[in-house]
């Protein structure tokens, strides 16, 4: 590892000696002092503007004093620099008051109604550095009272400072300028353009970061007090970015949710879904005791031994398998690799509830488990390759990371797709443009260096021969990789071995050494050899009769591509089913176990870097049990003991597995499929989910769903010209299995492929088309 | 109103004056006011889409500039100085005597859409003061009457020419065609200067 | 022996004086021909040795500043004329663009050479259409003639209605196709100015003063105007004197001098006060009438050169009505970027609009004060400064009247004696 070696510079503040890194601003060297110098327009990651000019201070520089007073936040450290800040100088003390009193002139007196009061720092700093009465006795400035900038932020003017971090945050953070600074002088105000609302995947940091009540998010709005709020750091659950959160709950519900402070993560910032998104929890009839199904063949309400011994002993009665699905936390979906090992004594589990493929599984086993390519790694990158990923829609803070050094340093992306996206036009990307399917031979053509970062998709699985030819990429150039998964429990249960191919700490399940570190570890005589099922191996061996029981965690049947199998497999199987509330999975289950919620249990993810993100639970007085409690109970019943009573036990077990360092899992090279004959109302289909979409994560949250981009489907130019459609026109996509008629809109797409959302509004691919990526759809206009 | 192709040639050639498109949003704000007279919802889309800009940062800077109108103005936007200098030699009587007489207040227009008033800060002809600007025509030396004398006859459709412009006034779309840069070939016609800036050169010529 | 020096000026009289063939008749594009052929270091240390200083204001040594644009960077670099004469009494460059659009491009085509650009930007103001033709069709002239075209290029940029964009950073956001708002310095133009790129921002009259001193030599510059103040200059006479107008005259002239000329302060009239240059520089009295009108002078004597915008007002004149418009002004232009001026200037019109109306107490003078206090000094820019400085020296010199305003319990003025229009109907 090479050190960076920084110039240090050493300055005086109040009489006190600092030394910091060249570059530091004179209002953080303060801080390193606990001098706080009070700020409006500062914020440690958007460019100085010194707007406010609230931070003035007096400096002097090698005796030379500036003849005025400084904006603190806008000045570098230099040697010999001294500085008296309000606590030494009274101009600059007399200038802070005078900046607060002007500040305070058009600012309504309405901190009794704003959801700011008491956490606001315009309230706050007017207390430290404001008088108690105020001298102006004129007319205030008046705007209409709060506007919707968009279905889920509002803006009052009149409670706006003009610091400008919103609309530097937009656009220098999220690149997306769609609120800018309006007018000038005293009705310089922000503001959208009338016909287009501030509908970024990031405009919630802008309500994070105001410092005063003039931006504020509908789903808070009027709803509680700061101090009325209990404060728990938590991590996000919605996606492998792996943001650190605050999540502030009353009376047991949570009330709001923020992005948590984490510099080498997702550093101040967070996405909508994971700010706005946490409604589902109490939204939904949550299960709230054990269901068993009676002779009847209904579901009836059980005490929990009652529903814990029928669980066990069909269970045990079959030859058993276990789906969990990627949501699960690293210690729940260490409890389900260990349930099915110790318990069921088999290797068929799997974590991916998705479309996936067995060349993948041979993937992450051999390149993606244990791997360490970070947010770092990003930073110092000469080249960042995109396959089968869209980091704003499918992970938005690896976009923003992206995003931070090509805005800072032209940091070259090139991304492999069919169709061009927001995302890649905002990073100015090279869009390498494939037909669905032919991503293999465009990532063979690549040219990185030892420098580059690859960033693969969990939809990198869906076209054959793509993972097989990334590694092959990697070998050839030393190019660091990273597999990106949409769900937050993903990598987590890779390491944890919730797969066929696994055991925890990615020991391949082949492997006799391997089985035997495990087998000590859990105090057992022996590991099943054979390496397992994966997800559609196991639907079908339960529709071939060769499997009997299933044991279902957090798995939605419709996101995968065989859907109509999987909810046969769950009507054939004995299924038991541990979920929050009802879904497919219950209503086709023999016994339904409650567990709790994200917000009830502590534990952990590993985000895509692998890294922890632990967190307690936010409501501390659920009665829910965690998943890996309610296993333990099942194999108590079946007379196993998984020593998993708690999360705490799990995590000390957890890290009692050594590294692996023998041998990997190989993988198997796949080819790409050849590409099949297309006739003119014939194109090859290719999407993603959009970050906003119809996601069971995001159930009751109305406010957010307004602000989703709008459902359409995507055609190319010469498509839509031999077509003869123009945008807006409705075109019909149809498969055997059904259809959907979109909007149309013309793009920069691969000619032979159309392209929609796979699970909006409108356009639920996998269940309306049974497709998402590769396959043919006839495309005609409605 | 559409935008022709011959407009997106026009729009296209201001572009291409500039080393980085992005600085073509001002001229090109003329252009929409030529149009329509006004900067329309229209034009700010059609400029964000070939600068490949938000339409929220066109509007940013559309709003900053005051010679950019919200709404439509006359055929003759009449200017009344009434900054300092020219408020207190008159300025503020003729704005006053304007309004009244065209029975609009600042930055209104009057229905038949002719002449729209606005009350307006120094504009650099403090020798010729009180000063009067129509379409930003120089209308030096003015009156209480001169002004009414002035606005009636762009009432009556033919509206006297400027002290220092061309031998007509224009309206106001074509004036700001000027000011997107586009060559009216009005520039020979009027004087070169007025007496108050030539008096220093007399002056010395006399010896003095 | 004349105390004026027409330079600048000198052929304005001549009806063609803004055509090519006009401006050619008198030598015009020959300094350019010179100034090519040599070596571009030369021509700053003979702008250097001229002893020109910037006539936008600040009064900076120009060759000084085009010194100070990084030398074989391989970068792109850029002159930046400002034209944006809006700073209120301020009439010089605009006439001297309607007279003679082709001096400027001549200096912008030294200009460029000197400091190695291959782009000049004219930015003006946008409310003057007669003068914005004039200056494009000297541009396509030079360009038709081959004068242009050859390596440099002149473009005009067209503003839109910004007082603040003559603030030089903010000239380069507007220019840039952003908001006119002032930028942070560090860095200075000269680094990192329009594109980023190394530029230089002159004034009109600065760069239109270049062909002269190229052709004339820096002694002949030199052995006008006063020790640190060199050369000719325009001083814009308006108001309440008998002829108004533009005076070319060696840097060091009086406003006495200037009065003679002109006919002194209109007749049954007298001299109440007055601006040396442009309503940001604090006003003078009938005490200030023999200060030396350069850059020296008037800042010793308490003010500033400014503009040379001398707008001259006599006894009739309210001072507080006229310090309620300026700031009226000011709050208007105010560009809205930092608190003390966007809402400085809010306030400060609302305690004088109260003050003109004989409301308040003299308690309200020292909070007016207190308040230019916050304002000067903390603002972003020298706006905030500026606006301050109309109320503080008339405060100084007249805060008799600001009481006598509160004791009548209204303005003691008639605002029609002021008018120019006021002898012929009263």
């Amino acid at each position: 590892m090479t050190t960076e070696v920084v110039d240090m510079i050493t300055v005086v503040i109040d009489g006190f000696e600092v030394t910091v890194p060249k570059g530091t601003l004179v209002i953080r060297a303060a801080e390193q002092l606990g001098i706080q110098i009070p700020r409006f327009c500062d914020h440690p990651l958007l460019d100085p503007v010194g707007a406010c000019r609230q931070c003035l201070v007096d400096i002097e520089i090698n005796g030379r004093a500036f003849p005025k007073p400084q904006a603190s936040c806008t000045i570098p450290v230099e040697t010999g620099m001294i500085v008296k800040t309000q606590l030494t100088s009274t101009v600059a003390e007399k200038a802070q008051r005078g900046v607060m009193e002007l500040l305070l002139v058009n600012h309504p007196l309405d901190c009794p109604v704003c959801d700011k009061g008491g956490e606001c720092p315009l309230q706050n700093q007017a207390m430290s550095t404001g008088e108690s009465s105020s001298r102006f006795e004129g007319v205030k400035r008046v705007f209409e009272k709060p506007i919707n900038i968009s279905s889920q932020v509002l803006l009052d003017r009149e409670r706006c400072v003009l610091c400008a971090r919103c609309t530097r945050f937009s656009e220098q953070i999220a690149s997306d300028p769609f609120i800018t600074l309006n007018e000038r002088g005293a009705l310089q105000q922000v503001g959208i353009y009338e016909n287009k609302p501030f509908e970024s995947y990031f405009s919630g940091n802008t309500v994070q970061i105001c410092p005063v009540g003039a931006l504020t998010g509908a789903a808070y709005r009027f709803r509680a007090r700061p101090f009325d709020l209990v404060s728990t750091p938590s991590a996000c659950e919605h996606c492998a970015s792996g943001c650190d959160m605050r999540t502030d709950v009353r009376r047991g519900k949570t009330l709001r949710r923020l992005a948590g402070d984490d510099a080498s993560v997702n550093e101040e910032w967070n996405c909508d879904k994971g700010r706005w998104a946490f409604k589902y929890v109490t939204a939904v009839d949550r299960l709230k005791v054990p269901q068993i199904r009676n002779s009847a063949g209904v579901l009836e309400e059980a005490s929990w031994p009652e529903a814990l011994a029928v669980a066990a002993a069909g269970l045990k009665a079959a030859k058993s398998a276990v789906l969990v699905g990627g949501r699960a936390t690293y210690e729940d979906a260490y409890g389900y690799s260990k349930f099915a090992r110790v318990a069921l004594k088999t290797n068929d589990i799997d974590f991916r509830s998705r479309v996936s493929s067995d060349e993948e599984r041979e993937f992450l086993a051999a390149r993606v488990v244990g791997s360490s390519t970070t947010y770092r790694d990003i930073d110092k990158a000469d080249q960042v390759l995109l396959v089968g990923f869209e980091p704003e829609e499918e992970s938005p803070i690896v976009f923003l990371r992206i995003n931070k050094q090509f805005r800072k340093r032209a940091l070259k992306v090139v991304s492999i797709g069919s169709k061009e996206s927001i995302g890649v036009e905002k990073l100015k990307a090279e869009f390498v443009k494939v037909a669905p399917g032919q991503e293999a031979s465009a990532i063979a053509a690549q040219s990185l260096t030892n420098k580059s970062v690859i960033l693969v998709g969990e939809r990198a699985a869906e076209s054959a021969g793509a993972l097989s030819a990334v590694a092959a990429l990697v070998d050839s150039t030393g190019a660091k990789l990273a597999w990106i998964p949409r769900r937050a429990g993903e990598r987590g249960a890779l390491e944890a071995g919730a797969i066929g191919n696994l055991l925890p700490g990615g020991r391949p399940v082949t492997d006799a050494a391997a089985r035997v570190d495990i087998a000590a570890l859990w105090n057992t005589d022996s590991l099943p050899t054979e390496a397992g099922r994966s997800t559609s191996q196991i639907i079908d061996a339960v529709n071939t009769g060769q499997i009997g029981g299933l044991i279902v965690g957090g798995v939605d049947p419709l996101d995968g591509d065989n859907s109509h199998a999987t909810l046969a497999a769950l009507e054939k199987a004995f299924v038991v089913s541990l979920e929050i509330a009802p879904s497919a999975v219950t209503q086709r289950a023999n016994v339904v176990l409650p567990v709790a919620a994200i917000t009830e249990k502590s534990g952990s993810f590993l985000n895509w870097e692998g890294r922890p993100r632990s967190f307690d639970a936010a409501v501390s007085d659920s009665l829910n049990r965690s998943d890996l409690r309610i296993l333990s109970m099942i194999a108590e019943e079946m007379g196993i003991s998984l020593n998993l009573g708690t999360v705490t036990s799990a995590i000390k077990e957890i890290a009692s597995i050594g590294k692996w360092d023998g041998a990997r899992v190989s993988l198997n090279k796949v080819n790409a499929s050849t590409q099949p004959a297309l006739n003119s109302d014939q194109a090859l289909i290719t999407s993603w989910r959009r970050l906003l979409d119809l996601g069971t994560l995001q159930q009751g949250e109305e406010n957010l769903a307004g602000t989703a981009r709008r459902t359409v489907a995507v055609i190319s130019p010469k498509r839509a010209q031999a077509m003869g459609v123009v945008d807006g026109d409705q075109l019909k996509l149809s498969t055997d299995k059904g259809s959907v008629t979109l909007s149309a809109l013309v793009e920069n797409i691969h000619d032979d492929a159309v392209w929609a959302p796979r699970n909006s509004r409108g356009s639920q691919l996998l269940v309306n088309l049974g497709v998402a990526h590769g396959a043919v759809v006839t495309v005609v206009k409605a | 109103m559409a935008y022709t192709d011959e407009d997106f040639q026009i729009m296209d050639s201001i572009i291409k004056r500039y080393p980085r498109p992005r600085s073509a949003i001002m001229p090109l704000l003329h252009y929409v006011q030529s149009k329509a007279g006004f900067v329309t919802n229209e034009g700010i889309e059609v400029i964000a889409k070939i600068l490949q800009l938000e339409a929220a940062e066109v509007t940013a800077v559309s709003t900053f500039y005051t010679q950019y109108k919200p709404t439509p103005v006359g055929e003759y936007h009449v200017g009344v100085c009434t900054n300092t200098l020219c408020a207190v030699m008159g300025g503020d009587a003729i704005f006053d005597s304007l309004k009244d007489h065209l029975g609009i207040g600042n930055d209104e227009v009057t229905a038949d859409g002719k002449v729209s008033l606005e009350h307006i800060e120094c504009n650099a002809a403090c020798d010729y003061a009180p000063v009067v600007m129509a379409n930003w025509e120089f209308y030096d030396n003015q009156t209480v009457e001169s002004a009414k004398e002035l606005v009636d006859s762009m009432r009556s459709g033919n509206p006297k020419p400027p002290t220092r412009g061309p031998n007509k006034l224009v309206t106001w779309k074509e004036a700001s065609a000027v000011l997107a840069g586009l060559n009216d070939g009005l520039a020979h016609e009027g004087v070169q200067a007025g007496e108050p800036t030539l008096l220093g050169l007399k002056l010395s010529k006399e010896g003095k | 022996m004349t105390k004026l020096a027409p330079v600048l000026s000198a052929h304005w009289d001549e009806k063609d004086s803004f055509t090519l063939e006009g401006y050619k008749r008198h030598g015009g594009y020959t300094a350019s021909a010179k100034a090519l052929a040599m070596d571009p270091d030369a021509v700053i240390q003979l702008v250097k040795d001229s002893g020109l200083r910037g006539r936008g204001g600040a009064g900076f040594p120009t060759g000084m500043k085009w010194g100070f644009i990084p030398q074989g960077d391989n970068k792109d670099h850029y002159l930046v004329v400002n034209a944006d004469e809006s700073e209120p009494g301020t009439c010089k460059d605009t006439p001297l663009l309607m007279a003679n659009p082709h001096v400027l491009i001549e200096g912008c085509i030294i200009a460029c050479h000197a400091i190695r650009a291959k782009h000049a930007f004219i930015y003006i103001r946008g409310e003057v259409t007669h003068v914005v033709r004039r200056v494009n069709q000297a541009i396509a002239d030079a360009y038709a003639a081959g004068i242009l075209g050859n390596g440099i290029d002149v473009v005009l940029h067209i503003g839109a209605g910004a007082y603040i964009c003559g603030e030089e950073t903010a000239l380069l956001d507007s220019l840039e196709g952003f908001r006119g708002q002032p930028r942070l310095r560090p860095p200075f133009p000269a680094i990192a100015g329009l594109y980023a790129r190394p530029t230089v921002v002159n004034n009109v009259e600065s760069i239109a003063s270049v062909p002269a001193i190229v052709n004339n030599g820096a002694d002949w510059y030199q052995s006008m105007g006063t020790e640190k103040s060199k050369g000719t200059t325009l001083y814009s006479l308006s108001g309440h004197v008998v002829n108004p107008g533009q005076f070319e005259a060696p840097l060091g002239i009086t406003l006495r001098e200037i009065l003679d000329l002109a006919g002194g302060v209109r007749p049954g009239h007298t001299l109440k006060f007055w601006t040396p240059g442009g309503s940001s520089t604090p006003l003078f009295t009938d005490a200030h009438l023999d200060v030396p009108l350069d850059y020296e002078g008037v800042a010793a004597a308490g003010s500033m050169l400014g503009t040379k915008a001398l707008q001259i007002f006599d006894e009739t004149t309210c001072v507080v009505r006229a310090v309620l418009r300026w700031t009226e002004f000011y709050k208007h232009e105010s560009c809205g970027k930092c608190t003390p001026c966007r809402e400085g200037t809010w306030w400060l019109v609302q305690i004088l609009r109260d003050l003109e109306a004989g409301k308040g107490t003299e308690a309200d003078l020292a909070k007016l004060l207190d308040l230019c206090d916050n304002i000067m000094g903390r603002s972003f820019c020298a706006l905030g400064d500026g606006a301050t400085s109309p109320i503080t020296s008339s405060i100084k010199y007249f805060r008799d009247e600001y009481i006598a305003h509160l004791t009548n319990g209204a303005c003691p003025f008639d605002p029609v004696a002021s008018t120019l229009f006021a002898g012929a109907g009263a």
